[in-house]
């Protein structure tokens, strides 16, 4: 059982309170009616699938009823952090050796 | 005034029932042991409406302060005074549960303060009702019932959450030391009502009109 931190209820709550909402950060095209047939099916059906950083959308479908974004690891599930709708993720694919390194040797130790 | 119509939904001479009608509490009230360790009373016909807008918001704030003289409660919140309660239920949503009969000319009053702001105010009383629980064994029947961490260093008096509770969902009010709220939706009151009965055999159950 994961536990997940709500970024609107301010705790840690059970997986089972959230749903899974597909991957995050996919922006609407602004005039899709000069869009491709290819640029159009791929904001409509293509979506990563990442072997372990990926940014997801979650929603905490039990509690406050909100979609958020969570920030994991497709390999080992561990989440290195949830952020509110707009904001943007700290921890991304690029500066992922530094800062997590020292969070997953803190998490063993 | 706003051009929302709004509808009084129990009209004075209709006859209302409250979700858990079917079940006879009052046929049941005082047949439980006087020991019983859970006490459950449904607090039934009450005026419930939720409320969208922006916290942040003085002016939004404000008028739901006069109106309802309550301070919008932050996160997991729940305030109360005599009848009436405001409770957090998400960022910009609350719910304000306010005495049986006067939640019609409340929703007006708040329209009429709320006029011309960016806001929603939902009356959802036939939706859901509350089960009052008390006694010294709710904690333990609330236990097992949800994942939700229940102990009071957790879930302090004055504290509201939505979570999973059986394999529904609902909401818990934290209201007294031994006093819970569950805010039931109208199509799981039945299987949460079940539920609890069968919960709370451990402990004896009483049934309070």
């Amino acid at each position: 059982m994961l536990n997940i931190f709500c970024p609107h209820c301010g705790e840690q709550r059970s997986e089972e309170e959230f749903h899974t909402a597909g991957q995050a950060h996919i922006p609407r095209p602004l005039d899709p009616s000069t869009c491709t047939d290819e640029e159009w099916g791929e904001y409509l059906f293509f979506r990563d699938n990442p072997r372990g950083l990926h940014h997801e959308l979650w929603i905490h479908a039990a509690g406050c009823r909100q979609y958020f974004n969570v920030t994991r690891d497709t390999l080992s599930y561990e989440i290195f952090e949830t952020y509110k709708i707009g904001e943007k993720p700290s921890v991304t694919a690029k500066a992922k050796s530094a800062p997590l390194t020292s969070r997953t040797a803190g998490a063993k130790a | 005034m706003s051009t929302v119509n709004v509808y009084k939904q129990r009209p004075d001479a209709a006859h209302a029932e409250s979700p858990l009608f079917h079940a006879g509490l009052h046929e049941l009230a005082g047949k439980g042991k006087s020991t019983a360790g859970v006490v459950l009373r449904e607090k039934k016909l009450l005026g419930h409406l939720t409320l969208r807008g922006d916290g942040h918001d003085a002016a939004f704030a404000g008028a739901v302060h006069k109106i309802t003289g309550l301070e919008l409660p932050g996160a997991l919140g729940l305030v109360v005074k005599g009848e009436t309660s405001l409770q957090w239920l998400g960022p910009d949503e609350w719910l304000l549960i306010v005495p049986g009969g006067t939640e019609f000319a409340i929703e007006q009053k708040l329209r009429e303060a709320l006029v011309g702001q960016h806001y929603q105010a939902v009356n959802v009383s036939g939706g859901q009702t509350i089960v009052e629980l008390s006694g010294p064994k709710v904690r333990e029947l609330l236990m097992k019932s949800t994942s939700y961490d229940v102990h009071p260093r957790n879930f302090p008096v004055g504290k509201a959450v939505g979570t999973v509770f059986a394999k529904s969902q609902l909401v818990i009010r934290h209201t007294g030391e031994d006093t819970w709220e569950l805010v039931v939706r109208r199509s799981f009151a039945d299987y949460i009502w079940l539920w609890l009965q069968d919960a709370s055999a451990e402990y004896g159950l009483a049934i309070e009109a």
